[in-house]
């Protein structure tokens, strides 16, 4: 970011929920004058801080950049080199893009022709460009799509691998890298090795004390061998309907509160009932707890020492600053304890599974955190040269840490892209599952506000952040409001398919006439009453940005 | 390109462009500053760091005086340090006399000059409040004017770190105020509730509302961490007092953030005591019975004892009933009929383990986390 030229912000509120890299864009472009182009339906306060703001229907990001990227290759402003050199399947990508001239995608988009090519004239003469997005680009049915399209633009005008260029995710929490990294994924093991590879599930059966030969019987009954699954597991948008076909039988959940944070509520809740066993471990006994059979209590942040990962792959310490509260304990040691006693008293024996304890790291009487990252350095290779005493002394480690000596990554793809060269993906536009109709004629958007946080376990206990944001509030377009007859009443009822919140009314030009904008920090008007549950194919990322409401006044 | 200067009779070699400031620390000269912060623009204004050049008539602000060719610097003659005392009796004359009771004595910048240059506040001195004590509605942010030196470090911290200007200066003279907006209040002129003018307030003008009261430096322990919201990944100090966190403080030297924090980085933290916290073990009643679980809705209260209601719990049998219950599930439909959901607000250690007990012990991949959400 120091290095950019330009950035282009597109699916993230930057300034409300990654508020301090928001101050940094916001210096960069007060200090170095950076061009900031912002592609959002909503007026986000980042708008105030942007040479131009393109208001794009929600859900025509594919659209909107082909449209884009059309412009800049019939005006020749394409870095032939770095596509030549870098990049394959060009002429299969342009012959997509060039379905998408300006007035095409103006009209899909609903963004004028000309603002279209104002921005790519600033994009194709203000280099390096970086692209940053949130959720607003990977909550859609085709998040992964959307993605591609990002880098296609970026590879496009060969700002990939370079200092202040690249595709830039914000991650949302705090350590959704490292949990990422840490194998809780139902695909891979650490630092992505995939569970479908023979040689990383070998490696991790060896380590575990696991049989070679992966686990064989698939179905419900019986367990069958000792060795580790050779197939992709279920993420937590397939499990929850699992729940219903038992599928799946039993959770345990750690500091997760899927009743909250998974999309239309009153299906997850209709889910877990059904559930013949839930653990759940967390601080508080959020909503999901209700639904709970057994409730273990974990640690905050304050009363723990561990490392995690943030957006930038940088790893850093979490200290423990006070003892755990009343009988609470550490999490890991919760897993232990768990893991520990299944394994009391194994027998070897076909009708059920057993773990061969002497192999290297099958052990799980842990001493402490760095204890785990020992293991965790052994059986990782990003994460190899990465230790609490390093970080204890003060070093920044970004990984890739391939050794004790190495100093990390702070960059990846400088010379090359993982898999060779980068390929060009031909992307077409696809609308989102659920648009306005006649019964549910308002689009809803949903995300987060700078005072609270996801489902609010946290944020709704903090007095102070609750003195400024006490309640959920629904954002409303002027024009909208008094089309409602809102006029000086306060609430609004938001209705979709699925369900119904009522909310204070926030009357403002955030939002554009016809789409209403709420989150999902409070149980009682929660965004995911309303919506809906529909995934991308392959992320498994539910649309919750796009969905179709209907708006009316509460008197 | 180098240069020559001399300071304390000491030759020296700086680099141009350089201020006296800069090039005295570059050397291990210490020069006392207040209105002056590495991170902000300098202004020049409190006239702490004033340095004696040869030649020149007037003593040089050092944050401000660029270097030159053969410059001859005093940093600590008498001359220097008579002028230093005298400036920080004038801001004492204006300052309350409170130290006794002031939420930041220990940490104050002024107070720490005024200990050294050996000042007092001059009997001619303002008497009693100008400005209303804690004159702001805003839940985190303590403002008394009365305690402000004009220094200035807020406004330019809320213009050049937050990027908000949310600060500024009204009026002339004695007069001469530090207002949120046009002399509204801070959350109307648009603040963000960022802190970052606490940060860098070097007196009590501006300090915590939410731990008033709780603790002054000396009485905390600062244990460095990571924030727990986000993906940024901010470090900060936790202020304990007796086992119990009652604030957060930027440390200088966090990597990505510097000083800079957000609200709920800040001022978030107060759910850590929450009395809500789970603090024991809970079962449900059926299972402690070890009765058939019940069909239907989880939580009702009938006020006769229910199989839905929660029982405290000791660990070992919690966790066996845990694990007892996994093994049961596991061994009679398949370890796939289990699923495990692992945190991105959890650290990396225990997420590993999440993995290894879905994978190892239970036999699955069924294990994932809300990144997607």
């Amino acid at each position: 970011m120091n290095f950019s030229e330009s950035l282009f912000i597109i699916g993230s509120n930057t300034s409300e929920q990654h508020p301090v890299f928001g101050t940094m864009l916001r210096r960069a472009i007060k200090n170095r004058g950076v061009k900031l182009i912002v592609a959002d339906p909503r007026r986000i306060d980042m708008v105030d801080f942007a040479t131009m703001h393109i208001r794009q229907n929600p859900g025509t990001d594919i659209a909107l950049l082909n449209g884009l990227m059309y412009i800049i290759i019939e005006k020749g402003w394409e870095d032939k080199a770095f596509i030549e050199e870098r990049c394959e399947n060009f002429d299969e990508f342009k012959a997509t893009v060039m379905q998408y001239p300006p007035q095409k995608a103006s009209e899909i988009t609903g963004v004028p022709v000309g603002q279209l090519y104002q921005a790519a004239e600033i994009m194709a003469t203000t280099k390096p460009m970086a692209v940053m997005w949130a959720m607003g680009i990977t909550q859609h049915i085709v998040g992964v799509r959307n993605v591609m399209t990002l880098a296609n633009l970026q590879m496009l005008l060969g700002n990939m691998g370079k200092p202040g260029g690249g595709v830039n995710p914000l991650r949302g929490q705090n350590n959704v890298q490292g949990a990422c990294d840490m194998g809780g994924l139902p695909n891979v093991y650490t630092a992505y090795q995939n569970v479908i590879n023979d040689e990383a599930r070998l490696k991790f059966a060896r380590a575990w004390g696991c049989d070679e030969a992966p686990r064989t019987k698939e179905g419900l009954q019986g367990t069958s061998s000792n060795g580790l699954p050779s197939t992709v597991g279920l993420t937590v948008t397939e499990m929850m309907p699992g729940i219903l076909t038992e599928k799946v039988r039993a959770l345990y959940i750690m500091g997760e509160n899927p009743v909250t944070s998974d999309p239309d509520s009153a299906h997850i809740r209709h889910c877990l009932e059904q559930i013949d066993f839930l653990v759940l471990q967390d601080i508080f006994p959020t909503e999901t707890a209700e639904f709970a059979d057994v409730l273990l209590p974990g640690v905050s942040f304050a009363e723990k020492t561990g490392t995690i990962t943030n957006t930038e792959r940088r790893v850093q310490m979490v200290n423990q600053a006070i003892p755990e509260i009343g009988q609470a304990r550490q999490d890991w040691a919760i897993t232990a304890g768990i893991a520990m006693k299944m394994l009391e008293g194994q027998v070897d024996q076909p009708e059920t599974r057993f773990v061969k304890m002497d192999a290297p790291w099958a052990k799980w009487n842990y001493t402490d955190s760095s204890d785990i990252m020992s293991e965790i350095n052994a059986l990782t290779p990003s994460y190899t040269g990465i230790t609490h005493s390093r970080l204890l002394k003060g070093e920044r480690l970004q990984w890739p840490v391939p050794a004790l000596d190495h100093p990390g990554t702070p960059i990846l793809h400088t010379k090359g892209f993982a898999r060779g060269k980068g390929k060009f993906m031909p992307i077409d536009h696809v609308p989102p599952p659920e648009m306005p109709d006649d019964a549910y004629p308002t689009i809803l958007s949903t995300g987060r506000v700078l005072y609270h946080w996801h489902g609010g376990a946290m944020t709704r206990r903090a007095k102070g952040l609750m003195e400024v944001y006490p309640e959920a509030m629904v954002e409303v377009n002027q024009d909208d409001a008094v089309k409602l007859g809102l006029d000086g009443k306060k609430r609004v009822r938001v209705t979709s398919r699925r369900g119904s919140i009522e909310a204070l009314a926030w009357v403002t030009d955030r939002v554009p006439p016809g789409m209403v904008y709420a989150n999902f920090h409070f149980p009682e008007s929660s965004a995911n009453e309303l919506t809906i549950a529909a995934l991308d194919p392959v992320s498994k990322i539910p649309s919750f940005k796009v969905c179709a409401v209907k708006v009316e006044i509460v008197e | 390109m180098a240069i020559n200067i001399t300071i304390n009779g000491k030759q020296i070699e700086a680099q141009a462009g350089q201020t006296v400031l800069q090039a005295a620390q570059q050397n291990g000269i210490e020069i006392p500053t207040l209105c002056y912060h590495k991170d902000l623009s300098p202004s020049g204004n409190c006239r702490m760091c004033v340095v004696e050049v040869k030649g020149l008539r007037f003593l040089q602000a050092a944050c401000v005086a660029p270097i030159y060719e053969g410059m001859e610097i005093q940093t600590r003659n008498d001359k220097v340090v008579a002028d230093r005392k005298m400036t920080l009796e004038m801001m004492l004359a204006n300052h309350p006399q409170d130290c006794i009771t002031c939420e930041v004595s220990g940490e104050c910048e002024l107070q720490d000059l005024a200990y050294e240059y050996k000042a007092q506040a001059p009997y001619w001195g303002s008497k009693g409040t100008r400005y209303p004590v804690n004159s702001d509605p805003n839940p985190f942010i303590r403002v008394d004017m009365n305690r402000c030196i004009l220094c200035r470090r807020c406004v330019s911290a809320c213009a050049e770190i937050q990027v908000r200007n949310v600060w500024g200066v009204a009026h002339r003279g004695f007069d001469e105020q530090i207002v949120a907006g046009a002399g509204i209040n801070m959350l109307e002129a648009r603040c963000e509730s960022c802190g970052q003018c606490v940060a860098y307030c070097p007196t009590g003008a501006l300090s915590n509302k939410m731990n008033y009261g709780a603790a002054r430096a000396h009485q905390v322990k600062r244990v460095t961490t990571t924030c727990s919201y986000c993906g940024v990944g901010c470090n900060f100090d936790l202020l304990v007092k007796k086992d119990k966190v009652i604030g957060v403080a930027s440390n200088a030297n966090a990597s990505v953030n510097g000083l800079a924090l957000c609200v709920k980085g800040r001022y978030g933290y107060d759910y850590i005591h929450h009395p809500e916290r789970l603090t024991a073990p809970k079962v449900r009643r059926y299972l402690v019975d070890g009765t058939v679980k019940p069909k239907g809705h989880h939580d009702v209260t009938t006020g006769q004892p229910n199989p839905w209601d929660w029982v405290e719990s000791d660990w070992d049998t919690a966790l066996s009933f845990v694990a007892k219950k996994l093994k049961n599930t596991r061994d009679t439909f398949g370890p796939d009929t289990i699923g495990v959901l692992t945190s991105a607000k959890c650290t990396n250690e225990e997420n590993y383990v999440m993995n290894k007990l879905a994978r190892q012990v239970i036999g699955t991949n069924n294990i994932d986390h809300c990144a997607r959400l």
